[in-house]
């Protein structure tokens, strides 16, 4: 048992906390045997389905499978009513603060935040300067990462702005439990998440511009298949009934987007992009982009289709802005925050950059801009070499980068070939914003830090996946 | 549908479709190979498979001889060769996952399926010209029922609609194709003056051909006679029953196109292009086909049958 952790099954003591009970008697009873097979049968099972993910960087394992942990991760009802009030405040900032941003800057006239690390944020698009989004709505669909380090508090770890992925592992994950351990399944209350699709086509919809009246035509925009979230992409598109486009499907006219189909051209009104801002229009952004169509844009400007999530949306996730984030909340809301910041010291100014500097081997580091768990520095786990090394990076480019305490992450039973362990977890709700209000189904992609003492739960890194269990009943 | 789609799922399809044809090639041609060498054709067989597969102009840039190892390892298992078996299941597998979403889970789970054990072979079998026959015969069947299952899966799980239209228009193009190619390269040893007195030499090279479109069961319910070359050939082009001959595979090819230009409401370039090649096959008959030249005729198909898959990608696909 790992000491210091706020163990989500145990709590430290030597029973159960109430609800992990029925989970706690179930791996009491099986058999290791049964375990191992189970956990087998879901590897063959997703191999089968498909769902594979890419490394970038690693040509070997073009397709790798995201492993799947058949233990889940339970929540109360009690904890998820906190979280799901937090959730919908911190997205309702996040829209409010793009909206402002992009137009009024009354959050930088107020001095809430310096206005330098807007302008000076890479994921800051001046095209958009003036421009409203439709029915203000920046971040359609948000994952919001979330920790937990007692059995009382939330904290918020990165906001997910542009394109956050995971929700098809969500989704198959809990068709895996089903199918895996129905007599565990069907002994909790386990409150559904397979309307997610549904709610984001609502979203979708809702958010599509003003000149289609009733029945938008909505399609994903996929990099293509080589993209690391391929098989979300995909998977999106068949439970939303949309078309799955590439770049090369569309063209634009007269600031319309039109698909090329197999009766001609057909007008597209909303687009789930998942291609990056850089690569969705060559003629604005990245000139040698294919992944995008010449001309988006430009329709987009001209209020011609929707992009979700609109392009710039990314000036809100930057890390650099996450530490004013208690302060956007009390700032657009006039309400106290509901879940917690990590603290976090802004390298940028002096005294922070001071403390970090002398404290690098407790700290994480991460770059203001970076994601997936690509550049960061987990002092307590790294090398001499590697502290050195960020501690030349950190002096050269101070702005570029945040520090936060080592998080005593909680930890949850993980299954492993002949036994099962505490392993540390994080939790990925997806926010759907909509013209109409904010969506979220309980629960989650609950990821799981495979390697014995590792915080780094980034799929792209080695880590794994959970089911989420969001019970009907509370947890005190 | 997207263009890109009604491309995908077409070429998907004519992948699958090939990749079995080249299965039941590879089986006849193992028979006939196997005979002792009083029966042995004149013509080489292996080099005779290696044109009806069209990889006779890029096999000498990888192997020496045409014989049974080398050519079996080309068609079958080499990735140089993008028209062996493995390289389309591959590139059906790719274009499968490129639209999943237009394919029922059925269809592309078999399919994925399919490519895992592929690559599973390829891992046991490092030396494809080292594969031995039982090792083989198994890959064969292997194949033959991926391409039977995913149109299975096809026919009970797929939405009647403009996707489902061109898998089976993938299909019975690509089989017209094959069959064709078949009777180009073995058409000599089904000109009437070829039948010898007495018991036949060739007659195993005419039973192998049913074999290599899986007709020689049907050819007995239709002929109830001993094999004769120029009933494989009616056989083969002009029985309408029979579901690999070219006159079956281009009414096929006419019902779905028709099909496609129906729910569109428009009908182009290739519903004109396959309804006169179904005219040409209809006034035909066997007689005429052997005094005007079999290999013409065939010839001709085949030039017809590509003009119409160019008019299908100009008007649907991806041009």
């Amino acid at each position: 048992m790992s000491q210091g952790f706020f163990d989500e099954m145990t709590n430290g003591a030597t029973d159960p906390r109430a609800i992990y009970s029925g989970v706690a008697d179930w791996l009491r009873a099986a058999p290791p045997e049964i375990l191992d097979a189970r956990r087998e049968q879901a590897e063959l099972l997703f191999r089968k389905i498909g769902i594979t993910f890419a490394v970038y960087g690693d040509k070997e394992a073009a397709e790798r499978l995201i492993p799947f942990d058949i233990i889940p991760r339970l929540l109360g009802a009690d904890e998820w009513a906190r979280l799901e009030a937090g959730l919908i405040q911190r997205v309702k900032a996040l829209n409010m603060f793009l909206t402002d941003i992009y137009g009024r800057q009354e959050v930088l006239k107020a001095g809430i935040i310096p206005p330098d690390l807007v302008f000076r944020n890479e994921c800051y698009r001046p095209e958009m300067q003036g421009h409203r989004a439709p029915h203000d709505i920046w971040t359609h669909i948000a994952g919001i990462d979330i920790v937990r380090v007692d059995d009382e508090d939330f904290y918020v770890l990165e906001d997910n702005c542009r394109t956050p992925s995971g929700v098809s592992y969500m989704l198959e994950n809990r068709e895996m439990m089903m199918r895996l351990l129905p007599g565990l399944f069907a002994g909790h209350a386990v409150l559904p998440v397979d309307n997610y699709p549904d709610n984001l086509l609502a979203s979708l919809r809702s958010a599509a511009p003003p000149h289609c009246a009733d029945d938008p035509r909505i399609v994903i925009l996929t990099p293509g298949q080589f993209n690391s979230a391929y098989y979300e992409h995909s998977f999106l598109a068949d439970k939303l009934g949309v078309e799955l486009v590439e770049g090369r499907d569309l063209t634009v006219r007269d600031d319309i987007v039109y698909m090329k189909t197999t009766e001609g051209e057909k007008r597209v009104d909303v687009i789930y992009r998942r291609v990056d801002d850089d690569f969705i229009d060559p003629l604005v952004f990245r000139p040698d982009s294919v992944l995008g169509a010449a001309g988006l844009m430009g329709a987009y400007l001209a209020g011609n289709v929707t992009l979700a999530n609109a392009p710039g949306a990314g000036v809100a996730d930057d890390k650099a802005v996450y530490t004013y984030m208690p302060d956007i909340i009390r700032f657009y809301l006039g309400e106290e925050p509901k879940l917690k910041n990590v603290a976090t010291w802004r390298c940028r100014e002096q005294d922070a950059l001071k403390y970090v500097l002398e404290h690098l081997s407790e700290l994480v580091v991460k770059e203001v801009n970076g994601s997936g768990g690509y550049g960061m520095l987990v002092g307590p786990h790294a090398s001499k070499e590697q502290i050195e090394t960020f501690r030349q990076k950190l002096l050269s480019d101070p702005d570029g980068f945040i520090a936060q305490p080592t998080l005593s992450l909680s930890t949850c039973p993980t299954s492993f070939q002949g036994g099962v362990a505490p392993r540390h977890v994080d939790l990925r709700p997806f926010v759907l914003s909509g013209a109409d209000g904010v969506r979220i189904v309980p629960g989650g992609l609950t990821r799981v830090a495979l390697k014995e003492g590792s915080l780094v739960v980034n799929s792209s890194q080695g880590g794994g996946t959970k089911d989420t269990w969001v019970l009907a009943t509370n947890a005190k | 549908m997207l263009a890109r789609t009604a491309d995908n799922i077409y070429w998907v399809s004519r992948y699958l479709e090939r990749a079995d044809f080249l299965a039941r090639l590879i089986e006849a041609s193992n028979r006939i190979s196997a005979l002792p060498t009083t029966y042995a054709a004149k013509q080489d067989e292996w080099t005779s498979v290696l044109i009806a597969s069209g990889a006779d102009e890029t096999f000498p840039k990888h192997f020496d001889v045409a014989n049974e190892a080398n050519v079996i390892a080309y068609l079958a298992f080499d990735p140089r060769n993008l028209s062996s078996i493995r390289s389309c299941i591959e590139f059906a597998r790719t274009n499968a996952r490129a639209v999943r979403t237009a394919l029922t889970v059925e269809m592309w789970e078999h399919i994925n399926s399919a490519w895992i054990k592929l690559k599973a072979f390829e891992q046991r079998h490092s030396d494809p010209t080292a594969i031995d026959r039982e090792a083989l015969i198994g890959f064969l069947d292997f194949v033959k029922e991926t391409s039977s299952l995913y149109d299975g899966f096809g026919y009970r799980t797929m939405l009647r609609n403009d996707i489902y239209y061109f898998a089976r228009l993938g299909v019975s193009l690509e089989r017209a194709d094959n069959t064709a190619r078949v009777l180009d390269v073995k058409y000599q040893l089904l000109l009437p003056e070829h039948e010898p007195l007495g018991g036949s030499v060739d007659y195993f090279q005419w039973s192998a051909i049913l074999r290599s479109v899986s007709a020689l069961t049907a050819y007995h319910w239709v002929y109830r006679e001993s094999i004769k070359p120029w009933n494989v050939a009616d056989l083969l082009i002009l029985r309408q029953e029979m579901p690999r001959s070219l006159i079956h595979c281009t009414s096929e090819v006419v019902r779905w196109l028709d099909a496609i230009g129906n729910q569109y409401g428009r009908h182009g370039n290739a519903q004109r292009q396959a309804r006169a090649i179904q005219r040409k096959l209809e006034n035909a008959s066997i007689k005429e086909i052997f005094q005007s030249g079999l290999h013409e005729f065939v010839d001709g198909f085949i030039t017809e049958n590509n003009g119409l898959a160019n008019a299908i990608a100009e008007q649907y696909l991806l041009g």
